[in-house]
């Protein structure tokens, strides 16, 4: 055998890979919004006349507008993710696919793609740094992004594996993420990505007080929630009233000595603070937000990078979610059954998709929602989400800026709560309180076109998404 | 109760809507330093609005602009029947500034057939005349129950240089707490202007409840929490005022005249301290046990 | 309130921010409303309803009113139509 595996271009590596019609490709998002190796990809296959891919992505930004060319040209004619931005979104739902797109979670996508029922023809796998034999790493080069932890299952479990990088090291790059094993090209790249949409230089505390308020009645509830002991594990999303309510806890456990076990998901600075802080023992990372999470991936041994299916997946012997004690989420619309919509927007839009959403909700023990009573003059909640995007079964509690509600499941918690003081109501009175505000809505006109189904962790579906007019 | 009072300014819709939840215990609306000239008629339809229809669940007051501008006559028209807890007239510096708002809110009072005396004044006293004046305007009239102190204004009034330590305005905060407490009026705290220094705003509030201010203003929703704090009674202060009332419960019992607790005697003072401070933790919502 | 109020000139009220309005008024022989919402699904028809009592009450009988809402509540746009009317009859400041 050859001792490299670097090809000249995409192109021929997707030549040599015998990519066809009818075909599934896939794609990590690791890259985020400074993604530029799916547009690349899409672009050669184009060139080359391939017809009728599914694109699996384990995420769509609006970086990737140019999908919808390709969906109109038919190069593209499936689609699945687990997120997927406002851009393609609101493409998707005005119909643009005539196949409806496959929504996953972050722990099922990898659970489907294992268990054989979502088979990848072609992954391309985007690398801030790879060896000549494609051994390949998040952590080092111009492109870093830190964690890979999304783009294992793909690597692992696809028939052909190209490595794309814009970092090509002298074998061995001794620290990879992802094994020479699985690779079978390696393709040099000018650059795989604008590092200003890769990480943020910092995440940011919310700065608006209405976020701030919420942050601290999250902070109380944690507090008071009888999980706030030596060995609490945790995870929090990047969002600033998130944020804030990390660095209340932070200032919490610091006050009272308590030691936490690990700290999980999306790794921020802030989670880097507190694991230097000595808030938790660990940071078990799937995929870094700012430049501060990149740095102590690569130099602190107590931060490690965790496969999608470790942080998530519901069919492994146990993932790190089944460990979670609390996780702090948002949501666009929650109903008085607690069910979330992320999935889409007021007006039934796509503009998101469940990430970890429902695969944490379903793990913790304390499962969050924190957001604004209103926004924009609609109310969060509503008497049915638009779409079901995490049950309402596996979510505990919602933090508005005018009261917090206890789902009624949790009647020892919520009995808890009420005596500390804090303001407790229930669901349907924060409903009523929203819309004296607000005014009673007009319900928004639906197709009754599918454009997406929601599968739930486990497979299942757990609702459609319809399309827009 | 009133330990924080928070300023928001009158023009902003977004900020209108959540006043009431930052945990000031009042929101000050105004419409004078925060609205341009040009938007002074939006900004005092907009707050008579969200006075009318939001239901605030703190108290409210609206700073005015101040009368030696044509804008405060129509503020008052629009606002007064809204019968807000507090108007702030600012730039105050005599009892007949006072008096010149009092006669106004009569006036409209007897027009409107509004309750007479309802609403309240809280000069702000920002000029060195006016802390020259400070006990005659805090007893001008029935209407003034407090006063707050503008550093700002103030100092450019006394040609010196705001700090944040604040030797510049120690004699005009202490001369405002005489004269408010002189004439049986609360005063309030000129507010904290570094957003980013909370541990120079808890000095800060922290000297200013030593001085004998009742509370302080803010000018950020994040200097709320620790204001209140500053001004509220600790648990300990709690504990000690409940025993000070059990013993002279007690002493009252036996027919005893003087009575100590701790090694010090109980004067009159003692129980009038330890009779506000259980008053404002029970105001705070503090669950006394037993 | 001011019994018939006659708008004489074009005028603007209100922000472009998020749950405010920017409305603007302009001399027309009858009354129209136009309206562009972000929440014009769910809203549009109490807004136009918001709008026409303000005149109503204002007794203003011909107006051409458009109106770019961010999400405004409803006393919001109310009090943005007003000021907008009071600066196009030449009312306020």
């Amino acid at each position: 055998m050859n001792n490299s595996k670097v090809v000249s271009s995409i192109q021929e590596a997707i030549q040599l890979a015998g990519l066809k019609d009818g075909m599934t490709i896939s794609f990590h998002h690791h890259l985020r919004n400074g993604d530029y190796v799916l547009n690349m990809v899409m672009e050669a296959i184009a060139n080359l006349g391939v017809k009728d891919l599914n694109v699996n992505a384990s995420s769509v930004f609006d970086v990737h507008e140019p999908l919808i060319g390709h969906i109109k040209n038919h190069v593209v004619t499936g689609l699945e993710a687990d997120y997927i931005g406002g851009a393609v979104g609101r493409a998707i739902s005005r119909g643009v696919l005539e196949k409806p797109v496959i929504f996953r979670s972050h722990g099922g996508r990898p659970s489907d793609i294992e268990q054989g029922r979502s088979p990848i023809d072609v992954a391309f796998v985007a690398a801030p740094t790879a060896d000549t034999m494609g051994n390949c790493s998040g952590k080092y080069g111009k492109s870093a992004c830190g964690s890979l932890g999304y783009a294992f299952a793909d690597a692992m479990y696809a028939q052909k594996v190209v490595v794309i990088t814009d970092n090509l090291v002298p074998y061995p790059l001794a620290d990879f993420s992802i094994s020479e094993i699985y690779v079978d090209y390696v393709v040099q790249v000018e650059s795989i990505g604008n590092p200003a949409g890769i990480v943020s230089g910092t995440t940011k505390i919310t700065r608006d007080p209405v976020g701030l308020v919420m942050a601290q009645y999250a902070a109380k509830v944690i507090e008071h929630s009888g999980l706030l002991k030596d060995g609490m594990s945790f995870q929090t999303g990047a969002g600033g009233a998130s944020l804030a309510a990390a660095k209340y806890l932070k200032d919490i456990m610091l006050a009272k000595g308590i030691k936490g076990s690990y700290g999980l998901g999306g790794i921020t600075s802030y989670m880097v603070d507190m694991l230097r802080a000595g808030c938790f023992e660990a940071l078990l990372d799937v995929q870094c937000f700012d430049l501060g999470a990149v740095e102590s991936i690569r130099t602190d041994p107590r931060h490690r990078e965790v496969t999608a299916s470790h942080y998530a997946s519901p069919s492994v012997r146990s993932s790190a979610v089944d460990s979670l004690d609390v996780v702090i989420l948002g949501a666009t619309q929650i109903d008085t059954d607690f069910n979330v919509n992320v999935h889409t927007d007021s007006n039934g839009y796509i503009m998101g998709g469940s990430g970890g959403h429902s695969d944490t909700a379903a793990g913790a023990k304390l499962a969050m929602i924190i957001a604004p009573l209103t926004r924009a003059r609609l109310s969060i909640v509503v008497d049915r989400v638009l779409t079901v995007s995490t049950p309402g079964d596996t979510i505990d509690v919602l933090v508005t800026q005018r009261g917090i509600a206890v789902n009624p499941r949790q009647a020892e918690l919520k009995q808890r709560l009420k005596e500390t003081g804090l303001p407790i109501v229930e669901i349907q009175q924060l409903k009523q309180i929203a819309e004296e505000l607000t005014g009673a809505p007009q319900p928004i006109r639906l197709g009754d076109r599918t454009v997406a189904n929601v599968l739930y962790r486990d497979g299942s579906l757990l609702d459609t998404v319809k399309n827009v007019d | 109760m009133r330990r924080s009072m928070l300023f928001m300014p009158g023009n902003n819709a977004g900020m209108l809507l959540n006043a009431d939840i930052l945990g000031a215990d009042a929101v000050i609306l105004d419409l004078e330093d925060a609205v341009s000239p040009a938007e002074k008629d939006a900004a005092r339809i907009l707050v008579r609005n969200a006075i009318k229809t939001l239901h605030y669940q703190c108290q409210v007051c609206v700073r005015i602009n101040s009368i030696d501008t044509e804008f405060w006559k129509r503020d008052l028209e629009e606002i007064l029947p809204l019968q807000p807890d507090l108007i702030m007239p600012p730039k105050i510096s005599s009892a007949q500034d006072v008096l010149t708002v009092d006669a106004y809110m009569t006036e409209l009072e007897q027009k409107l057939g509004l309750e007479a005396g309802k609403a309240k004044l809280i000069p702000l006293i920002e000029t060195a005349l006016g802390v020259e004046n400070a006990f005659a305007i805090a007893g001008s009239c029935p209407r003034v129950t407090a006063m707050l102190l503008g550093g700002e204004d103030l100092t450019a009034d006394l040609q010196c240089k705001r700090t944040k330590e604040g030797q510049e305005i120690f004699y005009s905060r202490s001369r405002i707490v005489v004269a408010a407490r002189a004439a049986g009026v609360d005063c309030y705290d000129t507010p904290f202007t570094d957003v980013n220094d909370d541990e120079g705003l808890r000095k800060d509030a922290a000297f200013a409840k030593a001085l004998g201010f009742t509370g302080k203003s803010a000018i950020s929703p994040r200097h709320v929490a620790d204001i209140n704090a500053a001004f509220s009674p600790t648990m300990a202060d709690i504990e000690y005022a409940e025993e000070v009332m059990e013993t002279i419960r007690l002493a009252k019992e036996q027919g005893k005249g003087v009575v100590s607790l701790r090694g010090k005697m109980i004067d009159a003072p003692i129980v009038t301290r330890a009779r506000q401070v259980l008053e404002m933790a029970e105001a705070m919502g503090v669950r006394i046990h037993e | 309130m001011s019994p018939d109020m006659k708008i004489t000139k074009a005028a603007a009220a209100g922000t472009m921010e998020s749950s405010d309005v920017y409305v603007e008024i302009q001399p027309a022989g009858q009354i129209s409303v136009q309206i562009e919402s972000v929440v014009f699904q769910q809203f549009g028809r109490q807004i136009d309803q918001a709008v026409r009592q303000v005149l109503e009450e204002h007794g203003v009988t011909g107006a051409s009113v458009s109106l770019n809402d961010k999400g405004a509540v409803e006393c919001v746009i109310r009090a943005r139509v007003e000021t907008a009317l009071k600066r196009a009859e030449g009312g306020e400041n």
